[in-house]
């Protein structure tokens, strides 16, 4: 079964269709890279994904399930552009919260691992607007992956994040590959990207033109799968 | 997790950073007794044309104090764009809705309790005497302004100056609520009984409640998730 | 072709209602009791059961946006609001007219004009939010969701109005009780009909702007997405 699963999805605002019949098999424990221009549909898209939009046309299984239901969002970590924690919430309280939410067994205890996880277990009790960038952006990283999900969707993950950050989060990424969770993260920066990828998709103008396993000559050269696949130049 | 679950975390969240920052409920409480205050110098009244507007002065009082309250409602979940982090959850959007509309009743309801007897004082009026069916009805009508309030908290959350469309969307709809609220709550300040027709208006209340916490729970999902 | 169909709709509707005011000013006769100014009724009621027309299709459209994420229907239900307000407003000035004449006050918070002034307030919030969102889909989501939460008002505004402890000057509705007049029936259901033409012809432009507007902005977004 698919982990990911999307069929000819649409999306319109107003008359102009962002997303035109995009089409996205994810096979369970690969890490996706959407990669795309800006305005190519990539967040529209995730947005989809992560139920945080409803498309026009076409449907998105997770897991056989359709995309809406509860059963599908309790597998899905989900990591947008904002942080998505309450700055008058505690560290703590914060992943106390979104355990709850995500029907984790026992939430506090959810919550303190993945607050060891990403360095922050001695600042528990702080307010989440105390917290210097870097470690807000941990706090959002460690709320993506309370739940352990068994997918994970990235919209620009490495974008605004500081160096500690990005090391937290690949090291986190690939712990989830190994333990089997699948990945799909949209992104436009390919070297990063690349060193978790298996699979590239390419989004153009609400279409996916390519999708296939990672090429070994993207890694040396950034630009090489649009000049191959890209309709536009 | 059960929706219910869901919705009271929620609430319990909500109601958390409120009374951690204080920031609508000082707001709404000074508000309403600064309202209070106006109002003395707006109307010199004897006793008895006092007590004829009296049920009106309180809901005036409760609604603009409400309008505050609800326009939080949706708006906290705006900063680090936690509400998607929300809709992303397995909590179902009815369950998001349920949990806002309870905390902003909770909060409304506290301002309440903090200007009846300022109320009371101010005007001479004596709102102990009825005070069980003068809850029942202030109970009934909060819940109708918070869930109207709350619904339309999300309808404005991404729209330019909500803090101005709020109102004008909230309040034509609260009219008749208020209408059979502020009837109700007069008759009770001048130790009426609540029979007859002044048992009327609960059946308004209750509609009222009834409709639009029904078409909420149902529509809200459409309008968080577009 | 739909721009025909629009104009030979206005062209019919003109003659329609020009011919319908000569029946009303030439044939018939003054009304016993109030004298000319009752002819008021052949704009001021037909402005009212258009008004109450015109919601409905917008409920409905609403509805039906939110089904389908058509975006027609939502044309469609601005269309109907505006026109919809329009003739409240109508029917809120002619009535005033009518009152001035008889009661000698321009406005008396007569049951049947307040109700409809509320509902005129309802749908200016309506009218007022929507072109506040900026997104399209956001913005037929939002203003379908307040349709909806506006038509549901209507009923409790009416039971509202006339609870019986509601302690204000108001006189009981006007032509609550009575029957037209034989003679005066005809022209009455002409007017009825002339108004819903006329109406119907301006809904039809303002549907012709709406799908303009829509291609206007898909292609703004088109060039920028380049």
């Amino acid at each position: 079964m698919l982990a990911v699963e999307a069929d000819r999805v649409w999306k319109y605002f107003g008359d102009y269709p962002a997303l035109r019949g995009a089409d996205l098999a994810v096979e369970p424990g690969s890490c996706l890279a959407l990669l795309g221009r800006n305005g190519a549909g990539k967040t529209t898209f995730l947005r989809i994904l992560a139920n945080l939009s409803r498309p026009t046309k076409g449907d998105v299984k997770i897991f056989g399930d359709a995309s809406r239901g509860a059963e599908a969002r309790r597998k899905v970590g989900y990591l947008g552009h904002g942080i998505g924690v309450y700055d008058d919430l505690s560290a703590f309280e914060n992943l106390l919260l979104f355990g709850e939410l995500a029907g984790v067994q026992s939430p506090a205890k959810a919550a303190m691992e993945a607050l060891e996880r990403v360095g922050l277990a001695r600042v528990k009790d702080g307010m989440a607007r105390e917290f210097s960038r870097g470690m807000r952006q941990r706090l959002a990283v460690a709320r993506a992956f309370l739940h352990k999900p068994e997918i994970l969707l990235l919209d620009e993950p490495f974008t605004s994040l500081d160096d500690k950050a990005i090391a937290v989060l690949q090291s986190l990424l690939q712990d989830a590959l190994r333990g089997g969770a699948t990945i799909v993260m949209s992104t436009h920066q390919i070297r990063e990207a690349m060193e978790l990828a298996t699979h590239v998709a390419l989004l153009e103008r609400g279409q996916i033109v390519h999708t296939g396993p990672r090429a070994q000559e993207m890694l040396n050269d950034p630009g090489w799968l649009y000049r191959t696949y890209g309709a536009q130049t | 997790m059960s929706g219910l679950q869901a919705a009271w975390a929620i609430a319990r969240k909500d109601l958390r950073t409120e009374l951690r920052t204080k920031e609508s409920i000082n707001a709404a409480a000074s508000f309403a007794l600064v309202i209070l205050v106006l109002f003395s110098f707006a109307f010199d009244l004897g006793r008895e044309e006092l007590y004829a507007i009296s049920g009106g002065l309180l809901w005036l009082v409760y609604s603009f104090a409400g309008a505050l309250i609800v326009n939080r409602g949706f708006a906290r979940e705006v900063p680090n764009d936690c509400l998607d982090v929300l809709l992303a959850s397995p909590a179902p959007s009815w369950a998001l809705f349920l949990g806002k509309s309870v905390s902003a009743f909770c909060l409304l309801v506290i301002v309440e309790a903090i200007s009846l007897p300022v109320f009371g004082l101010f005007y001479n009026i004596r709102w102990t005497q009825n005070v069980g069916p003068l809850v029942l009805v202030i109970l009934l009508a909060t819940w109708g302004i918070t869930v109207v309030g709350t619904a339309f908290s999300a309808v404005t959350v991404n729209v330019r100056l909500r803090e101005l469309m709020l109102p004008v969307l909230l309040y034509p709809v609260l009219i008749p609520l208020l209408i059979g609220a502020m009837g109700t709550t007069t008759a009770l300040f001048g130790g009426e009984a609540l029979t007859g027709d002044n048992a009327a208006p609960l059946k308004l209340l209750v509609g009222f409640d009834a409709i639009y916490t029904a078409l909420s729970l149902y529509l809200i999902e459409y309008v968080l998730i577009v | 072709m739909r721009e025909k169909a629009t104009y030979l709709l206005a062209i019919l509707a003109a003659v329609v209602m020009i011919g319908n005011l000569h029946t009303v000013f030439t044939q018939l006769p003054d009304e016993a009791m109030q004298g000319a100014v009752y002819r008021i009724i052949f704009i001021h009621v037909p402005a009212a059961i258009n008004a109450d027309i015109f919601f409905t299709i917008a409920l409905v459209t609403a509805i039906l946006f939110l089904a389908t994420k058509n975006f027609v229907y939502d044309s469609i239900t601005v269309s109907c609001v505006e026109v919809g307000a329009m003739l409240t407003f109508l029917n809120l000035v002619t009535g005033s007219i009518w009152g001035r004449n008889q009661w000698g006050v321009w406005w008396a918070w007569d049951l049947r004009m307040t109700g409809q002034l509320m509902c005129f307030l309802l749908y200016m919030g309506y009218l007022l939010v929507r072109p506040a969102i900026a997104e399209p889909t956001q913005r037929a989501t939002m203003s379908s969701i307040i349709s909806i939460f506006a038509y549901a008002d209507i009923p409790l505004v009416l039971m509202a109005i006339r609870l019986p402890n509601v302690r204000t000057q108001h006189p009981g509705p006007v032509l609550e009780t009575g029957t037209l007049a034989p003679e005066f029936r005809g022209p009455f259901a002409i007017g009825i009909l002339a108004m819903f033409l006329i109406s119907s012809a301006l809904v039809l432009v303002r549907l012709h702007q709406e799908s303009a507007q829509r291609e206007i902005d898909s292609l703004r977004r088109e060039l920028h997405a380049r």
